[in-house]
């Protein structure tokens, strides 16, 4: 078992900031171990949401009204708050997105669209989610560039002693996970991106799941763009960003066209911002970007170290217990991984085990979790997947192993 | 114990799932449908063989997925072999109702189908409970040939 400094965090008291975990499910204490999908939010998100509709709402950047400054305002010092949290050079480098997956969408149709052609080649891997997939394949339908995928070992790992042989010259774009969102391995960023650099290649950065779990700092780690989601940790829905880093950003076209991201415009054509602003046409998600600020404030509190910690504290405790099942199949690596584990029972397929969890307020998921591939890869339709975040603790893994023994009860 | 639970797996719906009957490949059908369930990885392949009105003269399945899509597939081809075509199209749309309507009664026309009353407490397991319908309703939309359905769409790609 990997060992880690015990955290000095009352975890405990931090539940009490999350009003949703009080909630009862058909009769029962709510736990939740789908955070991997979408986190919880506490509350000073939930106020600073509030605060803003009640007191700054208005449109941004255009209006010369009070309001309108007040919206502003806060909008870019959230862009600033995003900057910092990722430790890039400066808050241009941040452009505001609904999510990961438009954040990688953008990067696929802007600078693929305009930088690759047929004979390129992407270098992606079998464990990627859906969202690191398939824009590329779409981008490969329209330009003729191919991909490539690393391998995923049997524990869970990417093969990396085969990265050499792929990452030969043709490829433009290495695009990878941080953490994988099915087996919870985390992947060696900084050396993947000097690998990719070595060859003149960029690198796009899947960080869903890492976000909100460990520190990230991108001129440490080297990677060209990042791309995340507010809504995993603890920010609101519609809200992510896209980091770019400087020197490759303003060579980017548009994307979307419209308000905002114009500098004039006539019938016939228009002049664009700079970058952030030329890729954040229409009016933005204000209320989400100051929630995802709120969201940041509230991590750092705590510290993304203490949070790293629990999580690793949570994983292994939940692999431990998980083993003692009987006709129990774990997935991702036995070293250190990210906070959940993906499992199958011989007693019942996934969905049937979510249900029955369900029905005992014990929220997993079960499935293919966006990742059809790499469950092709390991010959299951899905897994049954329970994720963690700071909020649970060690008595909810046991009550999930009470409620798992109990299914293996009534499935038989 | 959980009721809802207990009626949606009750033992007979747990054994069909685990010994699935009219499971294997039907060498002379002149239908296939394959159909998915992408939210959970339900699979069917639906094997259809028609007489000479286009009744079900003989079907089978295999796949794999959960245990309501499965004894589902089981349940559907013990019911339907041997049935008109008209038959079949009404013990569907009873079939749909009797998963998704909270108070309907259940009609005797389903005879053991009405085993599958529990899925109407559980909406996301609809579409597993649909699979195989949805797989035979494609399967009487054509003739021969091979065709594909998926839950998600409900779009048919050949």
């Amino acid at each position: 078992m990997h060992q880690v400094a015990r955290s000095s965090v009352d975890w405990n008291a931090i539940r009490e900031d999350f009003p949703i975990l009080r909630e009862q499910v058909h009769g029962h204490p709510l736990i939740y171990f789908d955070s991997a999908a979408t986190s919880q939010k506490p509350r000073n998100v939930l106020n600073a949401l509030r605060h803003y509709y009640e007191h700054e709402n208005a449109n941004v950047h255009r209006g010369l009204h009070e309001l309108s400054s007040r919206a502003t305002d806060a909008y870019e010092k959230s862009r600033k708050r995003v900057a910092s949290y990722l430790g890039a050079a400066t808050a241009d480098e941040i452009v505001f997105t609904r999510g990961t997956t438009e954040s990688i969408n953008l990067v696929a149709q802007a600078w693929g669209g305009k930088f690759l052609r047929a004979g390129d080649a992407i270098l992606l891997t079998e464990m990627e989610h859906h969202s690191n997939l398939v824009p590329w394949q779409l981008l490969a339908e329209r330009t003729g560039v191919r991909l490539r995928f690393v391998p995923v070992r049997d524990d869970g790992t990417l093969a990396l002693d085969q990265l050499s042989s792929l990452l030969t010259p043709e490829v433009k774009l290495f695009a990878f996970t941080h953490i994988s969102n099915s087996l919870g391995t985390i992947n060696p960023v900084a050396e993947l991106c000097a690998k990719a650099r070595a060859i003149g290649a960029l690198t796009l950065v899947d960080a869903a799941q890492s976000i909100g779990h460990l520190a990230i700092d991108v001129q440490e780690l080297g990677c060209d763009f990042l791309a995340f989601s507010g809504h995993k940790m603890c920010g609101p829905t519609g809200i992510g960003a896209l980091y770019v880093r400087a020197e490759i950003l303003d060579a980017i076209p548009p994307w979307h066209g419209g308000g905002e991201m114009i500098v004039s415009v006539t019938l016939e054509k228009s002049a664009f911002k700079k970058a952030p602003h030329r890729f954040e046409a229409g009016t933005p998600n204000i209320a989400g970007a100051i929630g995802l600020a709120a969201a940041i404030d509230y991590i750092e509190r705590i510290g993304r170290a203490e949070i790293f910690k629990h999580d690793v504290d949570l994983a292994n405790y939940a692999m431990h217990r998980l083993a003692e099942l009987p006709g129990i199949r774990l997935f991702g690596p036995s070293g250190p991984r990210g906070a959940l584990v993906g499992f199958v029972m011989e007693a019942a397929h996934p969905h049937d085990l979510t249900t029955f969890a369900d029905q005992y307020g014990l929220a997993m998921r079960g499935g293919h979790h966006c990742n059809q591939p790499l469950m092709r890869r390991f010959g299951v339709p899905g897994t049954t997947r329970a994720s963690f975040y700071f909020y649970n603790m060690k008595e909810e893994i046991d009550r999930m192993i009470e409620i798992l023994r109990e299914a293996v009860r009534f499935f038989k | 114990m959980n009721s809802e639970l207990e009626e949606l797996y009750q033992e007979v719906i747990l054994d069909h799932s685990r010994r699935p009957r009219n499971f294997g490949d039907l060498p002379d059908a002149a239908v296939r449908v394959h159909g998915d369930n992408p939210a959970c990885g339900d699979e069917i392949h639906l094997g259809v063989k028609f007489d000479a009105d286009g009744g079900l003269q003989d079907i089978k399945f295999t796949g794999h997925g959960c245990a309501i899509s499965q004894a589902s597939a089981s349940l559907m081809t013990m019911k339907l072999k041997g049935k008109s075509r008209a038959e079949v199209l009404e013990m569907f749309r009873a079939f749909h109702d009797l998963v998704t309507e909270e108070a309907a009664e259940a009609p005797k026309l389903l005879g053991d189908l009405r085993l599958m009353q529990g899925v109407r407490k559980f909406p996301q397991r609809v579409k597993c409970a649909m699979l195989a319908w949805r797989a035979v309703e494609q399967a009487l939309q054509q003739d021969t040939g091979e065709s594909t359905i998926s839950t998600e769409t409900d779009l048919v790609a050949s």
